[in-house]
């Protein structure tokens, strides 16, 4: 039940300099893939390219191939009331059962605004989350 | 392993001694008497061929360096007529102007000889394939091995460098069992032959690797074993020597220099002063029975260490340990030496980076800044940048404990730093001076 609600996010290392995200987004586009969330990291030097596409395996192969270190990890992605209090309602959910968020970032879907949440415990968030009547994005939307 | 030549290998070291000072002797007197070079330069530092009368009173001959072959540059300072040279290979140039070695027949036959003892000291031999991926042509590393395997009745393959998917290709079609190339190429042949979904350790027959022509650590080879199921022996030469000559037998305890081919003195690199046994120091080296270029005393460069006592295996000629780095290489950062085989060798105790990596040394204001880029391995790579901080403290770390000097480590993608086909470059060295 809950692991159809985790999805799968891919994370790319790059190198801070220009043209490293023109690389990874042309890459993306000449495989036709969409991207559908994404955010970048940055520390000293380098950062993390994070992003929700339609179609991560073929994302993740591709990317390998042009030679970038490439991982999965699992997210959730929140649909948020678009108005004040939206944010709030889901972390406090989280916040209450305990659950830390190690990073997020918004995107404004079709129909709602979504938050992709990344946290320590995946499946407990999901079921909290189900439970106090929030919505959550298919995993299937990114088969 | 039994010896190619049981008599000369297994000599008692008494008789080995006078052998050389035989040798020694001899040459003295030949250098001196039909060579303006060498007597010019005798006469300079006051020594006469009668003045040897011991094997230690090598220590009375003037040394002999790099310059002096490019001072002679092109064949000055041969000592055969250029009808008596069947070949001439000439240095890269890597430090500056290239310098050009001749030899005479008798100097390939030793040469080989050197060799085919090496060889045949780690077990290649009769039924053996030898992939021969050192450059060929004015390079000495590929012809030398070449004539060496082919002198123990190993079967060869000349491969040469470059091309490395189709030579992965044929080391599995001919049932490759032994490579002579640059550890940093094996590492690269291994990389690709991943890619191509072909494991060395278990699609192929390799079994052994005689990698030499750039320094490499012990740490180094462990991996190489492990990962490529293979033994890896270290080969040593350089072309004023002749070309590869050396190689570790199979007890891995440093490398057997025929005693009576070349004689051996770590020097300290600063005063000259002859070390003991033991002690690092500049490799030396008077090339016993060379006819077209003897080279007396020649400094090398490398740093090493003469290993003591007769081998495990027999063999009593003196070994030589791990070369360390070179007297020109080591770089002076804030006034520490350092050596980019020790970068190497810290690195290779951290499995959260790759075994590639490249040093960076510039000066800000008055100071020396030195930066280590290393790639992300696979395992480590977490999409929390916390993490990746984490490897990044802890490389630094470990690098400032082993080098006494401060480091910054960059990690960069994978696949970016350079691969080197031949001798690589790890430093780049930006201070003007």
């Amino acid at each position: 039940m809950e692991k159809s609600y985790i999805v799968k996010q891919i994370s790319i290392f790059s190198e801070n300099r220009p043209g490293r995200l023109a690389a990874v987004a042309g890459a993306l586009r000449d495989a036709k893939i969409n991207i559908l969330a994404f955010s970048i990291a940055e520390a000293d030097g380098f950062g993390v390219v994070r992003a929700l596409v339609d179609r991560p395996e073929d994302a993740h192969r591709t990317l390998t191939d042009l030679g970038f270190r490439v991982s999965f990890t699992d997210v959730i992605g929140v649909k948020m009331r678009d108005e004040p209090g939206g944010l709030s309602d889901i972390a406090s959910i989280l916040g209450d059962a305990g659950i830390n968020i190690e990073y997020a970032y918004a995107y404004s879907g079709k129909d709602a605004a979504i938050l992709i949440l990344r946290v320590d415990q995946v499946e407990d968030a999901v079921r909290q989350i189900l439970d106090r009547g929030g919505e959550l994005l298919k995993a299937s939307l990114s088969r | 392993m039994a010896s190619w030549n049981p008599r000369t290998e297994e000599m008692p070291l008494d008789e080995l001694r006078r052998l050389q000072f035989k040798l020694l002797k001899s040459l003295v007197y030949r250098l001196y008497s039909f060579n303006d070079f060498y007597r010019r330069r005798m006469k300079e530092h006051e020594v006469h061929p009668d003045d040897i009368r011991t094997l230690e009173d090598v220590a009375k001959l003037p040394f002999m360096y790099k310059s002096d072959l490019r001072d002679g540059y092109p064949d000055r300072i041969f000592t055969a007529e250029q009808n008596e040279l069947v070949r001439y290979h000439v240095s890269s140039g890597t430090t500056g102007k290239p310098t050009v070695v001749g030899y005479t027949e008798r100097d390939i036959e030793n040469w080989s000889e050197s060799l085919a003892r090496a060889f045949s000291s780690c077990g290649l031999g009769r039924g053996d394939v030898m992939q021969v991926s050192y450059g060929y042509g004015l390079f000495t590393g590929g012809l030398g091995a070449h004539y060496g395997a082919e002198r123990v009745g190993a079967t060869v393959l000349p491969t040469s460098v470059g091309n490395t998917e189709r030579q992965i290709e044929l080391m599995q079609d001919l049932h490759v069992t032994a490579i002579a190339c640059t550890p940093s190429y094996l590492l690269h042949m291994g990389e690709v032959a991943e890619k191509m979904g072909v494991s060395i350790k278990n699609d192929t027959d390799l079994r052994m690797g005689f990698l030499g022509a750039e320094p490499w650590s012990e740490q180094m080879r462990g991996r190489i074993e492990d990962w490529l199921g293979i033994r890896a022996y270290d080969i040593y030469g350089t072309s004023e020597l002749s070309g590869p000559m050396f190689t570790e037998c199979t007890e891995q305890q440093g490398i057997h220099i025929w005693g009576d081919l070349a004689l051996v003195e770590i020097v300290d690199p600063a005063t000259g002063e002859v070390l003991e046994a033991g002690e690092q120091g500049e490799l030396t080296i008077t090339m016993l029975q060379k006819e077209a270029l003897p080279m007396v005393r020649y400094r090398i460069g490398d740093l090493t260490a003469i290993e003591e006592g007769t081998c495990a295996c027999g063999r009593t000629h003196p070994r030589i340990g791990r070369i360390r780095g070179r007297v020109d290489d080591m770089l002076i950062v804030r006034g520490i030496n350092v050596f980019p085989s020790q970068v190497e060798h810290a690195l290779l105790e951290i499995p959260e980076v790759g075994r590639h990596f490249q040093i960076v040394v510039d000066r800000k204001g008055a100071l020396d800044s030195m930066l280590v880029r290393v790639e992300v391995s696979e395992e480590a790579f977490s999409d929390k940048i916390t993490e990746l901080m984490v490897i990044k403290k802890a490389v630094e770390h470990r690098l400032r404990s082993s080098l006494n000097v401060s480091v910054d480590v960059e990690l960069v993608e994978p696949g970016t730093l350079p691969r080197f086909e031949g001798k690589s470059k790890k430093v780049v060295d930006r201070r003007s001076l």
